[in-house]
């Protein structure tokens, strides 16, 4: 109880006092979980509405894929793309390894099934009919999609939450590839295993909490985004 | 609200290709052990070096083992290792060039404060080990291939004993201070490097139970990755990170340090002998 009191007032003394070696830590974690999340989600939506609409061989395959892809461990994915990566791999030329972007690309390969599997579900969930009735009205094709896009917004919120959760909070993939450089790729998460690691559990413990109190801000503003439009529609 | 997240993403992508940008053969990867990197004496040495020489050195901390197995895949550029008998042989497979000492400390066995096997009495780390065995207590062992796991298996084999998948036996595969924790919790005995140990000590429920002999003698190495080998291999970053390793100012640095937290230094180097 001592050591959780103490990681408490430990957290808020590193926030408060602008710890230089904390901050860095925050604003890596941030950056890269950030950037990844972005690019899932604009990878992701666009093709969860083309695989939702579009009739075509392999769907059931392609949808089950996407629904493994959502329970993609980590460590796997990391594995995966540290392999890639090697500078003696297929993509070794760009000397990605252990730098902040090979996180990113991992991270990618983590969230883009989660929002994709969320979106695709939302888009199914609209009824033929009122397609059709959309584009009776005159609509073009694109018109239709930034309506199907506005409606589902609410789970389409909730799809990029879960992604951005999954791969903040994600460590085996950010260890790997990243290499948990000090000051360059060393994230929250694997922060929190180092200085387990080093016996330092109670700044182990204050980066665990920070990491929630980060995670919770950025749920609660995207929440806020997807209640203040759902008072709009009814 | 799209604005800002327009604002976001642009951000984001500046970001991304900015830091793509970094200069290729400005970065140098040591691939080391984490009974090195638990210690933190590379957070004091190695910004020393970087400030001094402009390169930007990526520490992967893993066990020895796989260090080399890094290095022999040309993933790494320089190994600071501590597994005399595999760097023998990655010397002598010729993938490595100019194998230099950097320093030492000593393995201690540990074990649960009341000694259940009575290893205290042990006449040397031989008959210390045998003790464990005959009494049945639990030892814990790193079982990830690093040089602390096979000194440890070095040991059970000059005793010709096999502990492997027996009850009394249990591997962590984890990094020695998780090792140690693992260790504490469940008043296992266990090996482990005498400088990682003193850093963690305060956190520990262990004593030293045998130390001292010849046999435990903890040596680290540096070795290049031999730039003929791979393309790809920042020779020349390496051979200025080994030459600083071994260049005199740092070797006092590495003698000084942890004296002032822990009471001791964590490793030893061998000006030591000729300052005294």
């Amino acid at each position: 109880m001592e050591l959780f009191i103490e990681a408490l007032t430990n957290a808020i003394h590193l926030l408060l006092s602008f710890d230089y070696d904390t901050y860095i830590v925050i604003w890596l974690s941030l950056k890269v979980s950030f950037t990844a999340t972005l690019i899932s989600t604009i990878c992701a939506i666009p093709l969860a509405l083309y695989i939702s609409i579009k009739q075509f061989r392999f769907k059931h395959f392609i949808l089950s894929s996407i629904n493994t892809g959502m329970a993609m461990p980590p460590v796997l994915a990391g594995l995966f793309i540290t392999i890639l990566l090697w500078r003696n791999g297929i993509l070794g030329r760009f000397n990605l390894l252990y730098t902040p972007q090979a996180i990113i690309i991992a991270q990618i390969f983590l969230a883009t099934p989660i929002i994709l599997g969320i979106s695709i579900s939302a888009f199914q969930s609209f009824s033929k009919k009122f397609m059709l009735q959309i584009l009776g009205l005159g609509a073009t094709k694109f018109q239709l999609f930034m309506i199907m896009i506005k409606e589902s917004k609410l789970t389409l919120l909730c799809a990029i939450m879960a992604g951005f959760g999954a791969i903040i909070s994600e460590v085996g993939a950010s260890m790997m590839v990243g290499g948990n450089i000090k000051g360059y790729t060393r994230v929250l998460t694997t922060a929190i295993v180092t200085e387990t690691g080093k016996g330092n559990f109670e700044l182990a413990m204050a980066y665990g909490i920070i990491l929630l109190i980060l995670s919770f801000s950025v749920n609660m503003i995207l929440t806020k985004i997807q209640q203040k439009n759902k008072t709009q529609y009814e | 609200m799209k604005f800002l997240f327009k604002g976001i993403f642009l951000l984001s992508l500046c970001i991304f290709l900015v830091n793509a940008s970094v200069i290729k053969n400005k970065t140098i990867i040591l691939a080391t052990t984490t009974s090195v990197v638990d210690t933190g004496i590379l957070e004091e040495l190695i910004p020393l070096f970087e400030r001094k020489t402009g390169y930007f050195v990526k520490i992967i901390a893993v066990g020895s083992g796989q260090a080399l197995l890094l290095g022999k895949k040309g993933e790494a550029d320089i190994l600071l290792v501590h597994s005399p008998d595999e760097e023998k042989q990655f010397m002598k497979d010729g993938y490595g060039i100019n194998r230099r000492f950097v320093m030492y400390n000593d393995f201690v066995l540990l074990g649960p404060p009341h000694d259940p096997a009575n290893t205290k009495h042990a006449k040397n780390i031989l008959d210390a080990f045998k003790k464990i065995f005959q009494k049945k207590a639990l030892f814990i062992s790193r079982g990830d291939h690093s040089g602390t796991h096979m000194k440890e298996l070095f040991i059970w084999k000059s005793l010709n004993i096999d502990p492997t998948g027996k009850k009394w036996y249990q591997e962590t595969g984890s990094g020695m201070g998780l090792t140690l924790s693992i260790a504490s919790e469940k008043l296992g005995y266990v090996l482990s490097d005498k400088g990682t140990f003193l850093s963690l000590k305060r956190n520990l429920n262990l004593q030293i139970v045998h130390k001292g002999d010849k046999i435990l003698k903890n040596i680290y190495h540096v070795i290049i990755i031999n730039p003929n080998m791979f393309k790809n291999i920042n020779y020349d970053g390496a051979k200025a990170l080994a030459d600083f390793f071994v260049s005199h100012e740092t070797q006092s640095l590495i003698k000084q340090f942890g004296i002032k937290k822990f009471g001791e230094p964590l490793f030893k180097t061998n000006i030591t002998l000729k300052e005294n």
